[in-house]
């Protein structure tokens, strides 16, 4: 547990230093928006490691904090952290009556529930066309500012992207360590055990599935507000499998492994550039290959590597 | 009159596509308690199939859609030794994002070999449509419907009355007893795979006609054909088939009084109504679960 706490400083220090150094805006840029997905994949990883279900919709949940954010600025001209306290507490409730029914069965109901929503979701946000604008999207969004200071370089977006990551991971920290972290790794081992203990099963499930869905929101929340213009297919399923991929990539039963997948998987299409179609292959491929050959991600293979070199010393 | 019968029959041919779909489902999920997410990539690549063999080769449609049946379970059985095989041991969570995996690369694969446009498909037989109680009906609806009664009848026969059939079920009831009743439990779960590959591509090679081969159909029929499933009770097949055409007519009839632009927001909403009201199914009877 110290450990993770010194891993979390050192985050902190290269967040803070890194967007100084960064040669130009585009890669400060790039590190933003890696901020961004770490912050969404944080949460669906809590999910699919803790509580052990898997939610197929979180690019919907994303784009919920998006629109629901952006709308109220760009048509209401609502101040921004009114509007994205909305956008938050609506992701929540609709988080909750999703995961309600479909959390107190046993088994993986919720994953085929968020397959759905998300469609649904990406539907609506094509098909509302008075409030988010359609398929050719929503412009007009405010940007963030305190005062007279406008946040609207990379540099000064990047560290309040990067302080609320921060934050997310000491809190969900905080989070695994407690009682309620504890018992959600009970019932990742077994549901039936943990029941029997007294441990109240759905309602755990439901909270972390919550919490997880408003961390996508938030993460949408400060997508919306940078970027200042928002179109549906940045929220389609596709996002929802790169997120799953980012958590599998980065390992699965650890929180730094949305940290490792988060970072890789925002630098991949830098290097992919060529790639394009075949993007969603190439997602799909390292998802397989991850699973059969290395099924602990890349924190497992960095923890299996460090034993070996405590043991040989 | 006439319109509500046109819609009804539109709403039972997509309803037989969702419960050959559901089927599919329950046949995995009864052997291995695995969801596929790649289910409906079965279906999207029957339909392709058969473009390919009906369309690009011109082969008789009478050899192709059999054909596709075949292939069919041949892909069921390759993502078994391929996708399943090699995760099942690390629990079922690991399978099912597995199999999300596999649903990927098969659609992105699609993509590649057939490409982003929907392809036409002529249907079995081409004749005008006929007059039916002053609607007027797509012959390939009547061919949709004759070529699942036939399957149903097949797959009922073998599940009811043939020893290999009742070995796959004892596998699904309980595999410890079955194995030890001397019924190969590995053998059989190959085959599940192979019949829910072979059902799927039918239900895309039947639709394909109607609907177009596109090779981003897949995800919105698994989401179908997985309501389909819920609606009936998970793992009961019956129940799966009455399910689909429920859900399948509720659409037509939607869709036809209603708006046709958030038709598919009902399969979800279905889904989580039954699943709030009666997981167990709105068919079977309720019954306690095992630990």
């Amino acid at each position: 547990m110290k450990r993770d706490y010194l891993i979390l400083l050192l985050v902190t220090l290269v967040a803070f230093t890194l967007p100084l150094i960064l040669p130009g805006d585009y890669y400060v840029e790039v590190f933003l928006f890696m901020g961004i997905n770490i912050l969404v994949a944080l949460g669906l990883s809590l999910l699919m490691g803790y509580a052990g279900q898997i939610s197929l919709g979180h690019a919907g949940f994303y784009g919920m904090g998006a629109y629901i954010s952006g709308a109220l600025t760009a048509h209401l001209g609502w101040p921004v952290p009114l509007a994205a306290l909305v956008a938050l507490v609506a992701t929540a409730l609709v988080a909750a009556l999703v995961g309600w029914p479909t959390l107190r069965l046993r088994g993986h109901y919720l994953a085929m529930a968020t397959l759905g929503l998300g469609i649904i979701l990406y539907i609506l946000f094509v098909q509302l066309k008075g409030i988010t604008g359609g398929a050719s999207g929503l412009s007009g969004i405010q940007p963030v500012h305190a005062g007279d200071l406008y946040l609207d370089t990379p540099r000064r977006y990047c560290y309040l992207v990067w302080s609320l990551v921060i934050l997310a991971f000491l809190f969900s920290l905080n989070l695994v360590k407690s009682r309620s972290g504890l018992a959600l790794r009970a019932l990742h081992y077994s549901e039936v055990a943990a029941s029997t203990l007294g441990i109240d099963v759905a309602k755990y499930k439901l909270q972390v599935f919550v919490f997880s869905c408003v961390l996508a929101a938030l993460g949408g929340v400060l997508y919306a507000h940078y970027i200042t213009f928002i179109s549906p297919e940045t929220f389609g399923f596709m996002y929802s499998i790169k997120l799953v991929v980012m958590i599998v990539l980065g390992g699965m039963y650890s929180l730094w492994g949305a940290l490792l997948g988060g970072a890789f998987l925002s630098l991949l299409p830098e290097f992919l550039h060529r790639l394009e179609d075949l993007e969603v292959m190439v997602h799909g491929l390292i998802l397989l290959m991850v699973l059969i050959f290395l099924p602990g991600g890349l924190t497992g293979l960095i923890q299996k590597i460090g034993e070996k070199i405590r043991g040989s010393s | 009159m006439a319109q509500l019968i046109q819609y009804i029959f539109a709403g039972l041919t997509m309803g037989v596509i969702y419960a050959l779909t559901g089927v599919g489902f329950n046949l995995i999920y009864n052997a291995t308690g695995v969801i596929n997410f790649a289910q409906g990539e079965f279906v999207m690549l029957g339909a392709m199939l058969l473009y390919t063999l009906q369309e690009v080769l011109h082969w008789s449609p009478f050899i192709s859609l059999p054909l596709v049946f075949i292939l069919g379970g041949v892909v069921g059985v390759v993502f078994e030794y391929g996708v399943v095989k090699p995760l099942i041991r690390l629990g079922v969570i690991t399978v099912i994002i597995g199999t999300i995996g596999a649903s990927v690369v098969l659609k992105g694969g699609a993509m590649l070999i057939w490409g982003k446009n929907a392809l036409a498909v002529e249907p079995l037989i081409s004749e005008k449509p006929v007059a039916f109680l002053g609607a007027s009906l797509n012959i390939q609806v009547l061919v949709v419907l004759v070529v699942t009664a036939i399957a149903v009848a097949i797959f009922w026969y073998f599940f009811g009355f043939t020893i290999l059939g009742k070995a796959i079920q004892a596998c699904s009831v309980n595999p410890l007893a079955a194995r030890l009743a001397g019924v190969p439990v590995e053998r059989m779960i190959t085959l599940s795979f192979c019949f829910s590959g072979a059902l799927s591509a039918l239900a895309g090679g039947l639709i394909a006609p109607i609907t177009l081969a596109e090779y981003d159909m897949g995800t919105m029929l698994a989401l179908k054909g997985f309501c389909a499933a819920i609606i009936g009770g998970l793992g009961n097949n019956p129940g799966a088939m009455v399910g689909g055409l429920l859900l399948g007519v509720m659409e037509g009839l939607s869709a036809g009084y209603l708006s046709s632009g958030y038709k598919d927001a009902l399969a979800f909403l279905v889904l989580i109504l039954v699943l709030f009201w009666r997981p167990e199914g709105l068919i079977t009877r309720g019954k306690g679960e095992r630990v």
